[in-house]
């Protein structure tokens, strides 16, 4: 024995690994190939460029500012529902974007609920399409995150301090500059980082309420290159211009970041004594209501709209909810079967470094890798072929970086505590994995299988490039349905998919954890 | 006979040294200051620490190189000695077939140790049922299916009361006394050695000193040794 002995074989994992590193070389290595033989960017594509840059600094600066005082408020009061209000915070991450994006429309659209108040004082209607919808819709859905996110560092402040400082005298504002200040400094750029680099890539927002000359994206310009011109080079040099920006934000964000809001103990309260004023507390009152107003009224208009048709939607729109739902389960067997060996590769000491694959996923973007893939797949084979196997895929690949941060923690606790136990008992490899590390697993294995069931059930990015009008998974189903004005329609099949969606993530992680032996 | 020859072991940036032998069906205290090494010399001994030098031999044969579960040595733990999500019978099944794939005659063999050391009817209960001695119980009940000459104790009883852990060192006593195993147990407690080691394993300074009679050790202690016991 040359080193310590190891429970667990890295192998499998290593492969799994290479597989991914491979995948997604072979796509970025087309794309620079491709994007050789393009004549550089037109004066449309700059647009594109700035309109990207342009849309994702608003969306950060405008979700970081209001999560502030969400978040403020959410640490420093205790009632009935904040517990329930967390866990909604949660939910966008698995909460389809054409969902969101409908429900958003019938809230703020030109015939939306705000437009109609705004009719009846003599306000013209609000515009929704173009810069502001995307902002508006990167902001619905990394508000909660960026709140999470912020809300941790209030949690992180030690209970104590604020004790010592309320016996030292200090009111709201000595607090906000002794504690709080200088919480925000540290935490707020890295959160800033993060939306910014999730809006970057963001693909499904800008098809639905983006487009034209002045709000289009370098994703959309992508798609739009591919779909409707079939310049597969000029795709490919805009991969191009993606990859760099994807890369240097997702560089940016994972060196000023320091935690990653999954943490738990966002349940407790702390204690406070300078903010017990009638006004902090309507003030704060306010704020939670209309934060929680503007994240779930979208989702009550979808319910409300789409409820009377469900159940009498065209035979097509069941046709693709059965094609999400097998695209779905591919995608989380994909997922499972690349994320559990590398988890366990990641536990070994030889080997730790290997969980730095699952981020590539992060610093490329769905349609660069989907680009590559087609420009891969296109001399050999129709790729409207494999659609959908392209499509479970890529998103299995999108989900690995999150898997992992589920996964790895759990299998290192498995095999620092039983791993001893296994060698002792000579339990080898498969012996060990099927008796110790699955049933111990359980619970994070349910959890992950569920996020990534959710994120593939309602994604539509890499879908677009690939299907022809006979195929097509449920939301590019809704995203066709809102292109010929059924909205109706569009709005029944967005709740479908949203029932799925939730179907599907609380079938994985509850059923699985409920079956979790202890 | 377990021989350790001029044995480095390494345990992260600690080095332990060992030179000694132990008679077969001898009783071994191992005792020391904390972080001395003695988890580490018994980590050696069961694989689970590699050897920059020297060999580990039992009987006639060099298992220095051999893995953990394939040498003749059978061992618990400080703790997590059982999977709490598999039954008694399960966690005790595993001593004799890795895979669990029991012949009826093994599972009854199961059975037979789960009755000697007073868990009867308990075979399906899961770990968390169990109080603490009980899941000691449980344990031993695997080292007997195990059936191995070598038998070494980390402490496993270390959570337990003094009643308790008295009254499973005298299992423990009875066990080897009756399979005629050779015992290596680690003890903070000089009580725990004079009860039932022949002999005591002295470890201090980077060196794990050949066996010696407890009581002659226990009552005129090296300077080391009484520094320890205060």
């Amino acid at each position: 024995m040359v080193g310590r002995a190891e429970s667990v074989n890295p192998k499998p994992g290593i492969g799994a690994a290479v597989f991914v590193v491979a995948l997604i070389s072979a796509c970025l290595g087309s794309v620079f190939w491709y994007a050789k033989a393009g004549s550089g960017l037109s004066a449309y594509d700059w647009a594109a460029v700035r309109f990207t840059l342009l849309q994702a600094v608003l969306s950060a600066v405008f979700s970081v500012a209001l999560a502030i005082p969400v978040a403020r408020a959410l640490a420093r009061r205790q009632f009935f529902g904040r517990q329930a209000i967390i866990v909604v915070l949660g939910a966008p991450f698995i909460l389809p974007v054409i969902v969101a994006v409908l429900g958003l429309l019938q809230v703020f659209g030109r015939a939306g609920w705000v437009s109609v108040a705004l009719g009846w004082i003599g306000l013209p209607p609000f515009q929704i399409y173009g810069l502001h919808g995307v902002v508006l819709a990167h902001v619905f859905f990394n508000l909660p995150l960026a709140t999470r996110l912020i809300l941790q560092g209030w949690q992180d402040i030690p209970a104590e301090r604020f004790r010592l400082a309320a016996q030292l005298g200090a009111g709201p504002v000595a607090m906000w500059r002794l504690l709080e200040k200088p919480m925000l400094m540290r935490l707020v750029p890295g959160v800033l980082a993060v939306v910014f680099a999730i809006c970057l890539t963001s693909f499904a927002v800008a098809l639905t309420l983006g487009g034209g000359p002045k709000a289009t994206t370098i994703e959309l310009a992508i798609y739009q290159a591919f779909r409707f011109d079939f310049d597969l080079s000029r795709a490919a040099t805009l991969s191009v211009v993606q990859i760099v920006l994807t890369g240097t934000a997702a560089l940016i964000a994972f060196n000023v970041s320091h935690s990653d809001g999954w943490g738990g103990g966002l349940d407790r309260p702390v204690q406070r004594w300078d903010t017990q004023s009638f006004g902090a507390r309507g003030l704060d009152a306010a704020i939670i209501t209309a934060a929680g107003l503007f994240l779930l009224l979208p989702m009550a208009a979808i319910v409300l709209s789409g409820l009377p048709k469900v159940f009498f939607l065209p035979g097509v729109v069941y046709s693709s909810a059965f094609t999400s739902i097998l695209v779905s389960l591919g995608s989380t067997c994909v997922l499972l079967l690349l994320a559990i060996p590398i988890a366990l590769a990641a536990v070994t000491r030889r080997y730790s470094w290997i969980e730095m694959v699952g981020l590539l996923g992060l610093a490329t973007s769905p349609l660069v890798i989907g680009t590559g893939l087609f420009l891969l797949i296109n001399p050999i084979l129709d790729p409207s072929l494999l659609a959908l196997p392209v499509t479970a895929l890529v998103n299995a690949i999108l989900a690995l970086p999150f898997a992992l941060r589920i996964l790895v923690p759990s299998a290192r606790e498995v095999v620092v505590r039983f791993g001893r136990l296994g060698l002792a008992l000579n339990m080898q490899g498969w012996q060990f994995l099927r008796r110790v590390v699955l049933p111990r697993m359980r619970p994070q294995i349910g959890f992950a299988a569920g996020l990534t069931a959710a994120l593939s059930m309602g994604d539509l990015g890499v879908i677009v490039l690939f299907a022809d009008p006979e195929r097509a998974t449920l939301p590019l189903q809704i995203f066709r349905l809102m292109g010929s004005f059924q909205m109706q329609a569009a709005a029944g099949a967005a709740l479908l998919l949203l029932v799925l969606s939730l179907a599907v993530f609380w079938l994985l992680d509850r059923g699985w954890r409920r079956y979790a032996k202890d | 006979m377990l021989k350790i020859e001029n044995a480095v072991i390494e345990n992260g940036d600690f080095w332990l040294s060992a030179n000694l032998q132990v008679e077969t069906g001898q009783k071994v205290a191992v005792i020391g200051p904390s972080g001395a090494g003695k988890s580490t010399l018994i980590g050696a001994i069961s694989g689970f620490f590699p050897l920059k030098d020297g060999q580990i031999f039992w009987n006639t044969s060099d298992i220095s190189q051999t893995n953990p579960g394939l040498r003749p040595v059978a061992m618990l733990f400080q703790d997590s000695n059982l999977f709490p999500h598999l039954s008694v019978a399960q966690n005790v099944g595993l001593g004799i077939r890795p895979d669990l794939k029991l012949t009826p005659r093994q599972s009854d063999i199961v059975q037979t140790a789960l009755v000697r050391v007073g868990l009867e009817g308990m075979a399906d209960r899961k770990p968390a049922e169990l109080s603490g001695g009980q899941q000691s119980r449980a344990a031993l009940a695997r080292v007997l299916v195990q059936d191995r000459p070598l038998l070494l104790l980390d402490e496993p009883f270390a959570a337990l009361g003094p009643a308790l852990r008295v009254e499973m060192l005298d299992l423990v006593d009875d066990l080897v006394r009756e399979t005629g195993a050779t015992l290596l147990m680690v003890s903070h407690a000089p009580e725990d050695a004079r009860r039932i080691a022949d002999q005591v394993i002295l470890v201090e300074g980077g060196v794990a000193h050949s066996p010696q009679d407890t009581k002659t050790l226990l009552d005129n202690p090296p300077p080391a040794l009484r520094a320890y016991l205060g």
